[in-house]
């Protein structure tokens, strides 16, 4: 690492004062920034440590939704029983992450800025358009495994990691972020950003600016949802494959729907085309397998990855099946 | 603090006054800040309470709290495997939660209290899951094993479900390379209480 400053915010005043120095990055539970400084990926000349910061509460609203400070670990997230009840995609999500001890330390805010698994990022002897603009991609004509069959560009196929942002894109979450210029909202799916040509830019976030919050509000689909993730290992692993599925179901006909996918995208990838065969649709292998392929249909495979395809569809399958054999948990 | 920081390698050994961690009692490793200042690094202050006493460090502000307990304090009890929160040898307590001490600094710790495997013990009396770790033979080279009694130990005041297979996934975060997991795992058992 290179030598830097630290200093321990006290307020979201000084987190903020503190944050407008461009040399600054925000620490809170430090798994992927200390993990990327030790590889010289991230740089920052200053830290500004904001776990001290009163953004770490689990709200349950009246109307049935929650508000998640940002600083709430990811463990207990998914072990907070109306969490559990209401989101059981958020619950299993956040379960089939990481290790225990890493979810300990990871927060809410952290897990949605968390950055890719690409081994070409995280080894600074490669060309990397996100480590160095017009660089180049070393993972475009090199070992892609684990890299997106969606949402890539030329610039860039590195595949977003996070189970969380999947289902927070599927359950309709919304961000709430704080700067210099004020307070702002953006939908979970409007969050992080393709590649395209510029793909050092990752989230809507400005440099300075601090995620306080994610508010989930309740929706009819959230009940029957389940969460499949699809790796070499049992556990402790990053996706190869995953499905975030929710469903309105009643008398086994699907109202609506939301079907988000992970480990295969540049970002959580909410597939309206697979929405879309679902909505209105039976519940059932048939409609599961329609909605599957619907939803790879623009996939584009890269030379070590083509797998990623079919494996998916699979993991939309499984999904909707849980989802479907999932008891909504009664009201908490 | 590492070597690793340096280049060239450039440190000095001062011995230290007397330490009331009786690990090594005749050394202790102070060169941690004039280290860092010979590599640029900025040092602060930090009060961490390891295994008990309250412990006043000067810091590199970029020295993992993984190795300030090694190299500073001489804990050598807790290993590290893979430096990136990857394998779970460096699992320690802090505020009695576990985690990876090689992804978090040392500086973000100041007033908490640290748990490491020398902590466990009262004396020379094993904490019973040292012993159950012992008597069931779940370990091989050892060197995961402190890690993994520090995951075992915290299991046992987490959420984790009743079965085999939820004690392996909630001990999925501590990787064993001689694959004595059926022991770990049998370990684990004997100290869970019983399901209600």
């Amino acid at each position: 690492m290179i030598p830097f400053e630290y200093a321990k915010a006290k307020s979201e005043t000084e987190a903020l004062e503190r944050g407008a120095d461009p040399r600054a990055a925000f620490v809170a539970g430090g798994t992927t920034l200390i993990d990327l400084m030790k590889l010289r990926v991230m740089l920052p000349a200053a830290l500004v440590d904001i776990n001290q910061l009163p953004l770490n509460e689990i709200q349950l609203l009246p109307d049935g939704g929650v508000r998640i400070g940002a600083l709430v670990r990811n463990s207990d997230l998914a072990h907070h029983d109306a969490v559990a009840k209401r989101f059981p995609l958020l619950s299993q999500a956040l379960l089939s992450g990481a290790s225990p001890q890493l979810r300990n330390m990871a927060t809410v805010g952290g897990n949605l800025m968390q950055r890719t698994r690409c081994y070409y990022f995280r080894d600074t002897t490669y060309a990397c358009n996100k480590r160095q603009p017009g660089s180049g991609c070393a993972a475009i004509d090199g070992f892609n495994r684990i890299h997106a069959v969606l949402g890539g560009s030329d610039h860039c196929i590195a595949t977003h990691p996070s189970d969380m942002a999947v289902a927070l894109v599927a359950l309709d979450a919304v961000v709430h972020i704080k700067g210099p210029g004020g307070e702002r909202k953006v939908a979970a799916g409007e969050f992080h950003l393709l590649p395209g040509k510029t793909p050092h830019l990752e989230t809507v976030v400005e440099p300075g600016e601090l995620i306080t919050s994610v508010t989930i509000p309740s929706s009819p689909f959230a009940g029957h949802s389940a969460y499949v993730k699809l790796r070499d290992r049992a556990s402790y692993e990053f996706a190869l494959a995953s499905a975030g599925a929710a469903l309105e179901l009643k008398d086994n006909r699907i109202y609506s729907a939301r079907l988000v996918l992970g480990g295969v995208a540049t970002k959580p990838w909410r597939s309206s085309e697979a929405e879309r065969v679902l909505t209105g649709a039976t519940a059932g292998e048939k409609t599961f397998h329609a909605a599957a392929e619907a939803a790879m249909q623009s996939a584009t495979p890269r030379r070590y990855n083509s797998f990623k395809i079919e494996l998916a569809k699979r993991a939309i399958v499984r999904a909707l099946d849980n989802a479907t054999q999932a008891q909504p948990g009664r009201q908490v | 603090m590492t070597r690793k920081e340096l280049d060239p390698p450039n440190f000095q050994q001062m011995t230290a006054g007397a330490s009331n961690v009786a690990v090594y009692p005749h050394e202790e490793f102070r060169h941690a800040a004039a280290v860092a200042l010979a590599s640029g690094g900025i040092t602060r202050a930090v009060t961490l309470k390891v295994n008990g006493p309250a412990r006043q460090l000067d810091v590199d502000t970029r020295a993992t709290l993984l190795d300030t307990l090694r190299e500073q304090l001489m804990l050598f009890g807790t290993k590290k495997g893979c430096d990136h929160g990857q394998c779970g040898a460096c699992t320690v307590h802090v505020n009695g939660r576990r985690i990876n001490s090689c992804l978090t600094l040392a500086v973000m710790h100041d007033g908490d209290e640290i748990t490491t495997i020398e902590g466990l013990a009262a004396g020379d009396e094993l904490h019973p899951m040292q012993a159950a770790f012992v008597e069931r033979d779940a370990f091989q080279c050892g060197y995961c094993t402190p890690g993994q009694i520090m995951s075992a130990t915290a299991l046992l005041k987490e959420p984790c479900g009743p079965s085999e297979e939820d004690i392996r996934e909630c001990m999925s975060g501590n990787i064993c390379r001689c694959g004595a997991y059926p022991h770990i795992v049998e370990a684990v058992k004997s100290q869970r209480a019983p399901a209600k």
